[in-house]
């Protein structure tokens, strides 16, 4: 029978079927952070029991650190570094490979996966933050997990699951110049919402999605949960293996030929099923921009922002007049124009090199705009480095940019790196919701490059006017 | 885990759709190694005014639902994060189940982990219990697990669905954990047949 991406990983890890059809499913990898993990290691403890795998578990902090160069000296914030702290003592107690702050490994979880090659196609992956899905880039089945999961896994390398839905989003043709992974993603969810997804497993697919890198792979995927998705993924190709081989903890010499020969079947059979299919154009995306407090709230940047009188839905128009009060925006304005008080460039989303050089290619041999703060904060220590030795960190300081360490940063308001009440912020991260990157904080969803152009200008710029 | 089996409460309205999880618990508050205690800051940016005093029109604020123990809510409920702390932050409050036309599925799955009861009923059911539950106090709802019903103030019953695993999980209050155990031998025996190319991670 033809399968899928998604059913051929899901039937190579049914270790045993539950009589309702509950699977239980082996995990491949399970990366751990700071913020998901106390409750789930203070389980295990309660219990006496162990860490069943801890060759198959790593461990980083990423939302709490603070992205100041001083941060080596300590945490100031106490229920951050208690926080930090914990897990340290976790890590240690139970034996799992940790990369500390000190460690030029260190970075958001969802970057340092692959970039050390520990997440690798045909892998089950699960993460306590529902970027997991990012991983699926790789050809994974990649998806997030409650800290109650957390501590199934470590004990057991298991989860109960019952297997997701197909779903098919093809985007064919190729991609205008100017547009990126992001801008494909976004118009994915503006046309399914953030409920789009749910209780499937997306696969992209299509001319646009094969021809994207790794990072525009990643960054579509990172952001299938905001269309509701339980995971994204796409096929593993030339693309995958290259970006794949040399990486650290990557099979190696004739280890990587055998993985090679097995990650070629992986990919859906022809006349595989899917329970939903979705085609997009990739020639009629232009770069999008979100102007409310959910990720559908999208439009192009040439575009206005909606009128909620046109929704005939009473609950979404509610919704909509919320979005407009709460962003402080006017039915059909422009989108563009709109100025921006703070620029943050960095997240799970779009933090990787590739990014970092979009977002130098429209900061180079231009300045900021008066009054505008820019954060630019690379994923990882080694994206950092390779940035520095690119001359990329340059050109955003000798742009006015502030140049940061590596960490969640400002895509979620647990570090010091938060908006004030009322403050507007062009946003490379993922989620536009009320508060979530400080509280009043507005936030509109773009590409780094999108991001950049609105640095210079100082206000919501089509980037394609500036390059 | 508690035990989910019967419950009659005080159902809270709250009308709004993609409630995300973030607005459930606001990441500033996911700052604690506890499981405990975060039912304060539920809701915390809709509960609260920025002076920390409580937006009295807020519905959890409302005397009459201030004991409510469970939330009937719009479209796509716990959507965003896969924060634990949500749930955690409902239970610590007093909610013991929520009703929606739908869920986020890792919110949903979060729900059951922790005695929570996440219902799916049709959107046009909920607005009627939408109504009920804005009677307040006097129209309380039962919950019966068993026989998978909601009973209205008017002794009308609604059906509704759960996993049948999930469902048995709930009425006896199972630990997950304990259950896989029991799949110990099987666990075992899929790990001696892993690839020879599956690299560890080790020397980190």
């Amino acid at each position: 029978m033809s399968r899928t991406l998604f059913d051929k990983i899901w039937d190579a890890h049914v270790v045993d079927r539950l009589e309702d059809g509950t699977c239980v499913l082996y995990i491949d990898r399970h990366l751990v952070h700071e913020v998901t993990s106390p409750q789930a290691f203070e389980g295990l403890r309660l219990a006496g029991r162990k860490v069943r795998r801890v060759d198959e578990t790593i461990a980083v902090v990423d939302h709490n650190i603070p992205t100041d160069a001083d941060r080596l000296n300590g945490i100031n914030e106490p229920e951050s570094k208690l926080q930090i702290e914990t897990l340290e003592a976790n890590v240690a107690a139970f034996g799992v490979p940790y990369f500390p702050v000190s460690d030029a490994r260190q970075g958001i979880v969802h970057v340092i996966g692959p970039e050390q090659g520990i997440s690798l196609p045909g892998f089950t992956i699960v993460c306590g933050d529902s970027h997991t899905s990012t991983h699926g880039a790789l050809g994974a089945l990649a998806f997030g997990i409650g800290t109650s999961e957390v501590e199934h896994v470590l004990a057991t390398q298991t989860l109960l699951q019952k297997p997701a839905k197909n779903m098919l989003v093809r985007v064919d043709g190729v991609l205008p110049p100017g547009c990126t992974g992001k801008d494909i993603v976004l118009a994915i969810i503006g046309k399914i919402g953030t409920a789009g997804g749910t209780g499937h497993v997306i696969e992209f697919g299509g001319e646009a999605i094969r021809a994207l890198d790794m990072a525009g792979r990643l960054t579509v995927c990172n952001m299938s949960i905001e269309a509701g998705a339980r995971a994204g993924l796409i096929a593993p190709d030339e693309t995958t293996f290259e970006y794949i081989k040399g990486r650290p903890y990557a099979p190696k010499g004739e280890d990587f030929e055998k993985a090679v020969a097995y990650w070629k079947t992986l990919p859906s059979d022809a006349g595989a099923h899917y329970d939903k299919i979705v085609v997009l154009d990739a020639a009629g995306i232009v770069p999008q921009v979100t102007w409310g407090t959910s990720p559908e709230a999208v439009i192009p940047i040439t575009g206005t922002v909606p009128d909620p009188a046109g929704e005939p839905d009473e609950a979404r128009r509610a919704q909509m007049q919320q979005m407009l009060r709460y962003m402080d925006l006017q039915a059909g304005q422009k989108i563009a124009g709109t100025k921006v008080d703070v620029v943050f460039i960095g997240s799970c989303t779009n933090s990787r090199i590739e990014d970092m050089r979009a977002a130098a290619a429209v900061a180079k041999g231009r300045h900021v705009a008066p009054g505008v703060r820019v954060l630019v904060v690379p994923g990882s220590g080694l994206v950092k480095a390779q940035a520095e030795a690119e001359g990329l960190a340059k050109i955003f300081t000798d742009a006015g940019f502030e140049w940061r360490e590596a960490g969640c940063s400002m895509c979620l308001g647990m570090n010091p790196d938060k908006l004030t009440p009322g403050q507007r912020c062009a946003s490379t991260s993922n989620r536009n919701f009320e508060g979530r990157q400080g509280p009043g904080g507005r936030t509109h969803l773009l590409s780094p490059a999108m991001a950049a152009a609105a640095a210079v200008t100082g206000v919501l710029t089509d980037v394609r006017e500036l390059v | 885990m508690e035990k989910f089996t019967h419950l009659t409460a005080p159902a809270a309205p709250l009308n709004l759709a993609n409630v995300d999880t973030d607005k459930i618990i606001p990441a500033r508050f996911l700052k604690t190694i506890k499981r405990s205690g975060l039912g304060k800051s539920l809701f915390a940016d809709m509960r609260y005014n920025a002076d920390g005093s409580e937006n009295s029109a807020f519905v959890l604020n409302q005397p009459k639902y201030r004991q409510a123990q469970i939330l009937v809510a719009g479209d796509n409920f716990g959507c965003g994060s896969s924060r634990e702390h949500a749930p955690w932050a409902l239970l610590d409050f007093g909610i013991r189940c929520v009703i929606a036309p739908s869920f986020a599925d890792i919110f949903h799955g979060n729900c059951f982990k922790n005695g929570i009861l996440p219902i799916v009923l049709p959107a046009d059911v909920c607005e009627q219990l939408m109504d009920d539950a804005a009677q307040g106090a006097n129209a309380r709802l039962t919950i019966d697990l068993e026989k998978q019903v909601v009973v209205r103030p008017d002794g009308e019953e609604i059906h509704f669905e759960v996993d049948a695993f999930r469902k048995h999980c709930l009425l006896n209050g199972l630990d997950d954990i304990g259950l896989t155990l029991e799949h110990a031998a099987a666990i075992d025996a899929y790990e001696a047949k892993t690839p020879s190319w599956k690299p560890a991670i080790n020397g980190v």
